[in-house]
């Protein structure tokens, strides 16, 4: 099996007051519980169930995700940028396992 | 005697008899979920206040080849201060299995109301888009996708 690791774009030099586009993506296989292996039996549900983004430590964005999100579950939303800080992302699937991944965002003074 | 009582069961009968029970065997065994699913599902949040707006912008194929992955983008026009902001939006797909697809909880310090991802579509059906205010305004809007190859095990 893949292993299961989380990837993000973050732009790293960024300029006060704008909005940027944060992009993740996690290679998760989403099992949905309906699939059949080769053998014709169940491959059971097996998916990231929620999705969380921290920014110094104060919750910003949050999204739970259901078995009808594709393989390899790709997020992307915006940010508004104020100050310089660090990103906390964080995936949780349904045996409660949680993926982690930071980034540091620098912001550049006003133009 | 018992044939007798037997052979009173016209053969009309028999038939509708077999039909019947055939129909109350397969009825359970149809999972799909149906637009009144998603209609109640939507009464739940709403209380019925829900209005169709033009102020979403639901980015969809009209036509989407894989079922698989249909990417899913929107933006909502609405300021993102902390007195009136976009609080969550939901992603329904009307014919899949289970209506729910996605939940997104959004806060003020978005600057924007928009985000993107990839979903799975089990058949041609309708995708819908709720969204709540932070002072409680529903706003809604729903499109058309037509899938040519079904996102099998959705």
């Amino acid at each position: 099996m893949n292993k299961i690791k989380p990837r993000v774009k973050v732009p790293k030099k960024t300029v006060f007051g704008e909005i940027i586009e944060i992009k993740t993506l996690i290679r998760h296989p989403m099992h949905s519980g309906r699939m059949k292996d080769a053998k014709g039996e169940k491959i059971p549900r097996q998916i990231i169930n929620t999705f969380n983004v921290k920014f110094n430590g104060r919750d910003i964005f949050r999204m739970t995700l259901e078995p009808s999100i594709s393989t390899n579950p790709y997020i992307a939303f915006p940010f508004k940028v104020k100050e310089t800080g660090v990103f906390d992302f964080e995936w949780i699937d349904d045996n409660k396992q949680k993926y982690n991944i930071s980034k540091t965002m620098i912001v550049s003074k006003k133009k | 005697m018992k044939l007798k009582k037997m052979s009173k069961i016209s053969r009309r009968r028999a038939l509708c008899l077999i039909g019947g029970i055939t129909g109350t065997i397969l009825t359970p065994s149809f999972t799909l979920s149906k637009p009144n699913q998603l209609q109640d599902r939507i009464y739940s949040l709403t209380k019925g206040a829900a209005k169709v707006e033009n102020k979403i912008l639901l980015n969809l194929p009209e036509v989407a080849e894989n079922g698989n992955i249909v990417k899913v983008g929107f933006e909502i026009k609405n300021p993102m201060v902390a007195d009136n902001y976009i609080k969550h939006v939901y992603i329904f797909a009307e014919k899949n299995p289970a209506p729910d697809v996605a939940k997104f909880f959004f806060t003020p310090e978005m600057g924007t109301c928009s985000a993107t991802t990839k979903i799975r579509l089990s058949k041609t059906q309708n995708v819908y888009l709720l969204s709540e205010n932070s002072n409680g305004q529903f706003l809604m809007t729903k499109k058309k996708v037509k899938v040519t190859i079904g996102g099998c095990g959705v």
